[in-house]
């Protein structure tokens, strides 16, 4: 019956699409899903004013709750029923691979532009060769610190996990000492979800230990260097950060932060602004610098890549003038509107040099840095299974921060789990 | 019916359908009932059975979400299946082997059995508070409501950030009453996670049952009451002998569908303790399954066993509570 | 003796302060978080530190959550007059006319609710946009009786047998027809049942959230619990604590007249008399 139902609804949508093709170029209406974040749904309306007058189309917005779990599973509901009622989605970095059988190939249409962006970002969107999603705007996290801390004890600002975790010791030993009960040395996210994935990711890479699963598709997760990754931040939890890290998202940290009782911090770029507004505890007191790098061979730093892409469905009936949207929205310059509107990072490095960007988002060029060690997460190889691996990959990190079971075991068992997820091929 | 013992009170012994009436009248009283019944079942049909069919079917298949129309029959391979490895060994795959499904099951029994109990308990001290008569009773009775009111993704969230370790004002209370020396994680740790999201669904949903038990105790008459204070009866013996047995069909109906929800808590653990093992329950891990993970027929067949293991539960209720379904038996 | 009722009487009134503490102060911290901004968010506060509006004037002056008011109103219930409207003859059926396979169908409405509402979302989607009520307020007041229905059904069947037969017979000797007994007889001494069940039959439909956010595309059809989840901080990161809590304070306060409007209907009760036949 349903079967039906939907082959009767995909058959009235090549009927549409043949109509649509088969008429002169009209005024259509376009329909783009995105999560409701900030002014995101009023600076796109802006953003897409050009294309609007220039090709006489309409583009009407869906909104989504922020929350990205929500949309995710709306969008699998929505690609599942193959609804042609949207056209475009908005969607996270790691989504699109997962989602790759129900979005267009832009291969083809984006051959001049996807070399103009960083090569991780479009290897990030790309899946069995196809590229399913272009960028909108990037993000990675770095390393949040206090500067007049810093200077207070004098102490340099740590480029290695190992320094610190001393200097972070230390302060916050010689603060409290002071009377500053409240202090800690260093916050992260470490609930078990997505953000946990992150992070661990950071530094299993920083170590040389590899991005958990390949881009070729091999399991490189049980290495001594990824086990010396996690234990080192396992002795953090209790030391210099607090117990209560293991429930902590990005907002925690930055509530912890904020308030001006922690040496150092892992967030993304939104805590900068927020850090250096006026009720501030931290306001002019800090600085940013690249995530510290591991011990050992292959050490480097890194940072986990978020960001904004587009995607276009395959469901859709006007497919050429959805391509068409997607390609204007990741053009440099609409880019560069997009990060003039909404201080977001461009995914082109020509624009990190951009005076007016740098004059409107101070932090900008220590960001281009952060990105030159970008790590994506392996939503690319691992494709619908991604969620699976993520989840398994963060509940063993997190077994190992609590004190569960020690990092090699989790690890090991970690290695066993991902080849039956991964069965005869990803 | 001034009997104050409602086992041998004459109006409750009697069935409750009038037997008086003429054979003619009773077809006319069934005819009657077909049609009052026929729009309701229609209902349920369309917005329950249809669904449900289609998920059972989807657990015998190998659907995904993004494969949900062409997928292959499979039986009970989401369920249970047996391998034979090129070694000779056997391995068995499926939910009803999966460790993961039955810590779910676990910590759902689990925290049902103990939320229910306490909601229980809590809301029948707070219906018996709110019968009483006093000044400000009005004020009270909509001010228990405010737990159930707030939507549940928002409370949710409200307590997650009062339980937090740092800036939650929960710690801080305990703190400056000395009762704990330092910060509790509560969501963070294993061992606190269940007591969060136990104390936030107490919390939550004692409003619901205090509210059902109060509309059985209001029809209550009055004059029960009054009788046994002549009597000069202890009101501690008056609720056990006389409240609890008159209001007992409206308290079983109250745990029946608290059980119910409890059994298949969502949202609350989903956005309170979203990924701890701990408090993982049996929709949450269903959801994960069916949305996140991409193994829809996998999720389906858990939530066709979550349908059956509450199907059991009730069943069983119903059996050790003597529960009177139809109606006509103990009247 | 009179030391002794004083001294239950305090105890009493120890316990009403104890229930409305423990029942609002999450409540009363959420209006206090309301009126925080910034780097306040962060910090335990235990009263208002001031008496700033901008959330609720960042809530209230975005159109798109005023009119998801009216639909969460709307759609509330109608799901509550629906369901309470099957409910009540469906009850009478069961609980007043004897015949076979009662038992199970009760089991049957019961089973209905044994479902995990993410089981039931892709057929009801189907169904949904089979009917072509996606994205509109009929798509949630259709999906809700799933479990509005079932509850209202089991509360009113109990309250409903145990009316004394007495009046039934005397209104069937009067030659009143069933839809009369239910209307004439019936509702007015099922006040307090009908109330209590319209109410958290109300309260569940407005605080719904899944469904809502899939049977709905645009903002306009959009209720209160999506509204909510929909407000959102500058970034993907933040989470706007200030104006969500003066959301929920604000959707919070129609159930409270709701309940102080109803609350004498479930005082009154069978006091009333005619019950005591």
């Amino acid at each position: 019956m349903s079967k039906r139902l939907s082959q009767s609804l995909r058959g009235a949508g090549v009927l549409a699409l043949m109509t649509v093709m088969g008429a002169p170029a009209s005024a259509e209406e376009i329909n783009y899903v995105i999560g409701s974040v900030g002014n995101a749904v009023e600076a796109f309306k802006e953003t897409v004013k050009p294309w609007e007058e220039e090709t006489g189309h309409t583009v009407s917005i869906v909104t989504m709750p922020s929350s990205t779990s929500d949309q995710f599973a709306q969008y699998r509901l929505w690609l599942a029923a193959g609804t042609s009622d949207i056209d475009l989605y908005q969607t996270d970095v790691i989504w699109a691979p997962q989602l790759a059988d129900h979005f267009v190939d832009l291969t083809e249409a984006a051959k001049d532009l996807a070399p103009q962006h960083f090569e991780s970002v479009i290897e990030s969107q790309t899946s069995d060769g196809k590229l399913v999603a272009l960028p909108l705007f990037t993000d990675a996290p770095a390393l949040y610190y206090r500067k007049d801390l810093l200077e207070k004890h004098g102490k340099e600002v740590p480029t290695t996990w190992a320094e610190l975790t001393a200097t972070a010791q230390e302060i916050q030993d010689a603060e409290r000492a002071e009377g500053a009960n409240d202090l800690w040395g260093f916050v992260w996210q470490g609930n078990a979800y997505e953000g946990l994935t992150c992070d661990a990711l950071e530094w299993v890479k920083s170590f040389g230990g590899g991005q958990i699963v390949e881009p070729d598709g091999t399991i490189s997760i049980n290495n001594p260097q990824a086990v010396a990754a996690l234990e080192q931040a396992a002795a953090w939890v209790g030391t210099i950060s607090p117990e209560g890290v293991l429930s902590y998202q990005e907002e925690e940290a930055r509530g912890v932060w904020q308030t001006g009782n922690a040496v150092f911090m892992r967030n993304w770029p939104y805590a900068y602004t927020l850090s250096q507004g006026d009720d501030s505890a931290v306001k002019g007191k800090f600085d940013v610098a690249p995530l510290p790098m591991g011990d050992g061979e292959g050490a480097q730093s890194a940072a986990t890549l978020g960001g904004w892409n587009v995607a276009v469905s395959k469901y859709s009936t006007k497919q050429d003038i959805a391509i068409d949207l997607a390609l204007f929205l990741a053009s440099p310059e609409t880019q560069r509107t997009r990060s003039l509107l909404e201080s977001k990072l461009p995914t082109v490095p020509e624009l990190y040099e951009d005076q007016e960007l740098i004059d409107n988002m101070p932090f900008l060029p220590a960001w281009k840095e952060v990105f030159e060690n970008s790590v994506p997460r392996p939503s690319a190889p691992t494709k619908g299974k991604y969620n699976e691996v993520s989840a398994k990959f963060w509940s063993a990190v997190h077994d190992t921060l609590s004190g569960r079971a020690t990092a090699a075991e989790s690890l090991e068992i970690l290695e066993i789990d991902l080849e039956d997820i991964k069965g005869g091929g990803w | 019916m001034p009997d104050i013992n409602p086992n041998t009170a004459p109006a409750l012994a009697t069935p409750a359908e009038p037997h008086k009436g003429s054979p003619s009248l009773q077809r006319q009283r069934q005819r009657a009932a077909f049609w009052f019944l026929a729009p309701m079942l229609i209902a349920l049909f369309c917005v329950a059975a249809w669904p449900l069919m289609r998920t059972i079917y989807f657990s015998l298949t190998d659907a995904t979400l993004s494969n949900l129309y062409d997928a292959k029959f499979i039986g009970f391979q989401n369920y249970l299946q047996v391998r034979e490895l090129s070694s000779g060994r056997t391995i068995y795959r499926g939910t009803l082997v999966d460790p993961d499904w039955w810590n779910a099951v676990w910590n759902t029994v689990r925290f049902s059995v103990v939320s229910v109990a306490f909601e229980t308990v809590f809301g029948l001290i707070v219906a018996l508070v709110l019968n009483a008569e006093f000044k400000g009773r009005g004020f009270v009775r909509a001010a228990i409501l405010i737990p159930w009111a707030i939507p549940t993704i928002v409370s949710a969230k409200m307590w997650g950030w009062m339980l937090n370790d740092q800036f939650g004002i929960l710690n801080d209370i305990l703190l400056n009453l000395g009762l704990i020396s330092q910060r509790i994680a509560w969501t963070a740790s294993t061992e606190t996670a269940m007591k969060a999201v136990l104390i936030v669904d107490i919390w939550k949903t004692t409003p619901f049952m205090a509210l059902l038990i109060l509309a059985g105790l209001q029809m209550v008459p009055r004059d029960m009451y009054e009788a046994a204070k002549i009597d000069g009866i202890h009101p501690v013996k008056v609720f056990f002998k006389v409240t609890l047995p008159l209001i007992r069909p409206a308290l079983m109906v109250a745990v029946i569908f608290r059980m119910l929800d409890a059994l298949r808590i969502f949202d609350l653990v989903y956005v309170l303790t979203p990924n701890s093992s701990a408090t993982k329950t049996m929709s949450v891990i269903s959801r994960e399954n069916m949305i996140d993970f991409d193994k829809f027929a996998y999720g389906a067949a858990q939530s066709t066993l979550l349908f059956g293991i509450i199907a059991v539960f009730v069943a069983a209720y119903i059996w050790i509570g003597k529960v009177d379904l139809s109606g006509e038996k103990s009247r | 003796m009179s030391n002794r009722s004083l001294l239950n009487t305090m105890g009493f009134y120890a316990l009403v302060v104890i229930i409305v503490v423990f029942a609002c102060f999450p409540f009363y911290y959420a209006i206090v978080t309301s009126f925080a901004t910034g780097t306040q968010l962060f910090q335990v506060q235990y009263w208002p530190q001031q008496l700033s509006w901008t959330n609720y004037n960042a809530v209230l002056g975005n159109s798109t959550f005023v009119r998801s008011l009216f639909n969460s109103l709307f759609i509330a219930s109608l799901t509550v007059g629906f369901s309470l409207l099957l409910a009540v003859t469906a009850s009478y059926a069961l609980a007043r006319v004897r015949f076979r396979g009662r038992g199970l169908l009760l089991m049957t409405i019961l089973a209905v609710s044994m479902f995990p509402q993410i089981a039931v979302l892709a057929g009801l989607f189907e169904l949904i946009r089979f009917l072509g009520i996606f994205n509109t307020p009929w798509a949630m007041i259709l999906s809700y009786v799933i479990f509005t229905l079932p509850f209202t059904v089991w509360v009113l069947t109990t309250f409903m047998r145990d009316l004394p037969v007495e009046i039934e017979e005397a209104a069937i000797v009067d030659g009143a027809t069933p839809w009369v007994i239910i209307s004439q007889v019936f509702l007015p001494l099922l006040w307090p049942a009908l109330v209590t069940t319209g109410l958290l039959a109300f309260i569940g439909a407005w605080n719904e959230f899944l469904f809502a956010l899939t049977f709905t595309s645009s903002e306009t059809q959009r209720t209160v619990p999506v509204a909510i989840a929909l407000l959102s901080g500058a970034s993907q990161q933040e989470i706007p604590w200030g104006p969500i809590m003066a959301a929920s304070v604000i959707v919070t306060v129609p159930l409270i007249v709701l309940v102080l409007i109803f609350q004498r209907k479930i005082v009154a009760g069978l006091t009333a008399g005619g019950v005591k036949g």
